[in-house]
């Protein structure tokens, strides 16, 4: 089906459905409910879930695949947003335009930053390619000014030309739309005490996650993607094999830097600003954390560690000692204060602290990431030892 | 002149001289053996033939082609393949995919790739990496992963991975180095079974006896960067020279 096998076939589809149904998924507690600060249903978050994940996908191309660990990947998200956010100022508000320029632009980018980075490999290339980045991020701070409005961040504003909508920009800013259908419209449904929103944009950026999946799952399985792996794993009989392989590492870097412009790209169109914060290299090493927690090399890995991790920074750390004061609040005062005081570091503004426990425990036990938990789980509930869908490259 | 000839190569690391006026001329579909003791220049003398490295002064040609200043992945293309002291596999992918590897480069050595096609959906160059495998006897293992596999086998795997790509020179370094003496002696059959089956040169860098008389028409023997002497197995047996260089007496 649609040129995969049935097992991917199979994975695309629980994507799909994950997806679609994820403003339900993420909503599994009632409005009123106290647990309801665990919902993560809402159209800002679940866009950031999808559009990490797209992110995600693209870098483990080039990490997973390829085995080039790149620290500087944020500098094509960046580079992504301040070509959107252009786009918008100069040309329209239709964020197509804007995500085919943020995808060319990163695309170029990278191909220039690959062809100096991938003269070394391992540790060499990932210093050059953070080089790069922080260079990137210093240049938008300062000196490139005009072009990203340093620290303010690239904004709109009411006198930009945008020479194809001019006629509808009177009074406010105009917002983002894709083909009039407007980014941030929503409808709510509200049912039995649960509030469900389904917003136009959340919807378009998860479409473009499937597609930017459906794309790698078939690089995966291509023999661009075996010979990939092969560079991966013994560069030396790739060279004796009569293959080039810069050709081969330039190609992947420069489609997970597209990955990368597009999920900048529709950063901007989710909410039409770009500072140069998203080229920091802590943005560089976040998604290093989701490609590693999720299973690096897998298919669905990247995906569920940016969710992983983009849920933590929503929702952990909203949690503040009231909260737990709240939830402790039926103990004797003595205990719920030496509770709250043992809890407290791991939540609200403590929340990198789990994280960074979560993160050593799935490094240390599950090498293969959270997907390797799922697979072992799978196998000790008896769904047969071959439910192992992505382990070529593990 | 011979398929693979080499003229007055020279090759110095500092102070240390390699190779010294190294000349040696491979017959085309001969078994070419170099031996020697340790610290000879034998293996010096291979990566000069592959291109790893470059030879101060001298000509190496392949089919009176020279082969000097090109990458490794050139003269791979004009029919040069090398087996490795220690297999040098693909050893993340299964048995099967890394015999598609060379199946692959050798039908599309540039940089041609159908990057969306699905590399199972290529039935001619899955056919053909079988074939291979039934011919090295290990099609039962075409799905085993290649890193779980014994020595032997993975300079089986090595070996299919180098014919697949039906090479007219191969280059063999030390292939019985740290092997058991059965998986040696496999290795000896197989190499005899490849050469009867094709047409094929090899030249093998080696310096167990057993191997090299076994197998080789003709063996040349390095001491200390220079070439001894170069002759038909039966002549080097006995020879006064070798036994010197070898045991360090004067015979």
């Amino acid at each position: 089906m649609l040129g995969l096998n049935r097992r991917d076939f199979a994975m695309l589809l629980l994507v799909a459905a994950l997806a679609l149904f994820a403003p339900f998924i993420l909503n599994p507690f009632p409005t009123a409910s106290g647990l309801s600060q665990f919902n993560a249903g809402y159209p800002d978050l679940m866009q950031r879930f999808v559009i990490f994940g797209i992110f995600a996908i693209g870098f483990n191309i080039l990490f997973g695949l390829t085995g080039y660990l790149s620290f500087g990947h944020a500098a094509f998200l960046g580079v992504g947003s301040y070509s959107a956010v252009w786009m918008f100022k100069l040309l329209s508000m239709n964020v197509l335009p804007a995500l085919v320029l943020s995808v060319v632009i990163a695309g170029l980018f990278a191909l220039l930053i690959g062809y100096v980075s991938l003269r070394r490999s391992g540790i060499y290339f990932s210093i050059l390619t953070l080089a790069f980045a922080q260079m990137s991020f210093n240049l938008a701070y300062s000196v490139l000014t005009p072009i990203t409005n340093g620290e303010t961040g690239l904004q709109l504003a009411l006198d930009d030309p945008r020479i194809l909508d001019a006629a509808n920009t009177a009074g406010s800013v105009p917002v983002t739309s894709l083909f009039g259908l407007e980014m941030r419209s929503a409808v709510t449904l509200d049912l039995a005490g649960w509030s469900f929103t389904f917003s136009v944009g959340y919807y378009l950026c998860a479409l473009i996650m499937l597609v930017a999946f459906y794309i790698s799952v078939r690089l995966f399985r291509s023999p661009f993607g075996m010979m990939l792996r092969a560079i991966k794993t013994n560069q030396q009989r790739v060279n004796y094999t009569g293959l080039n392989s810069r050709p081969y590492t330039l190609a992947a870097f420069v489609i997970s830097g597209m990955y990368a412009g597009l999920a900048g790209g529709l950063l901007a169109c989710m909410d039409p600003l770009a500072g140069a914060d998203r080229m920091q290299w802590t943005a560089s090493g976040e998604v290093v954390l989701m490609t590693i927690l999720g299973g690096a090399g897998t298919l669905i890995g990247p995906v569920l560690g940016a969710g992983f991790i983009k849920y933590f920074e929503n929702i952990f750390s909203k949690i503040n000692d009231s909260i737990l004061h709240q939830w402790f609040s039926f103990l004797p005062d003595w205990m719920e204060n030496l509770l709250v005081n043992i809890f407290y570091p791991f939540v609200g503004k403590g929340w990198h602290l789990t994280l960074g426990i979560l993160f050593m425990l799935v490094v240390i036990f599950l090498p293969g990431g959270l997907v390797q938990g799922g697979q072992k789980i799978a196998r000790k509930l008896g769904f047969g030892k071959k439910s192992n869908s992505d382990t070529p490259a593990e | 002149m011979g398929i693979l000839n080499v003229q007055n190569v020279n090759k110095r690391f500092g102070g240390l001289k390699a190779l010294s006026n190294v000349n040696l001329d491979v017959k085309e579909n001969t078994v070419h053996a170099v031996i020697g003791p340790n610290g000879a220049g034998k293996s010096t003398l291979l990566n000069c033939l592959v291109g790893k490295l470059i030879p101060d002064t001298g000509t190496v040609t392949f089919q009176d082609k020279s082969v000097l200043g090109k990458k490794p992945f050139e003269i791979n293309q004009m029919g040069i393949s090398r087996v490795f002291q220690t297999p040098e596999i693909f050893s993340d992918l299964s048995v099967l995919e890394n015999v598609m590897i060379p199946c692959f480069a050798r039908r599309d050595g540039s940089f041609k790739v159908n990057a969306l096609s699905n590399m199972m959906g290529q039935r001619d160059m899955v056919d053909q990496a079988e074939q291979m495998l039934i011919d090295l006897h290990m099609i039962d293992k075409r799905n085993m992963h290649a890193a779980s596999m014994s020595r032997g086998d993975k300079r089986r795997l090595e070996m299919a991975m180098c014919l697949v790509q039906q090479p007219r020179l191969l280059l063999l370094d030390e292939p019985t180095a740290g092997m058991a003496r059965a998986d040696t002696n496999n290795t000896i059959d197989l190499l005899k079974q490849i050469k009867a089956e094709r047409d094929i040169t090899m030249v093998i860098i080696e310096h167990d006896m057993h191997v090299v008389f076994s197998l080789s028409d003709r063996i040349t023997v390095l001491a200390q960067g220079t070439p001894l002497v170069e002759d038909i197995p039966e002549n080097i047996k006995g020879h006064p020279k070798v036994k010197e260089a070898y045991l360090g007496e004067a015979a």
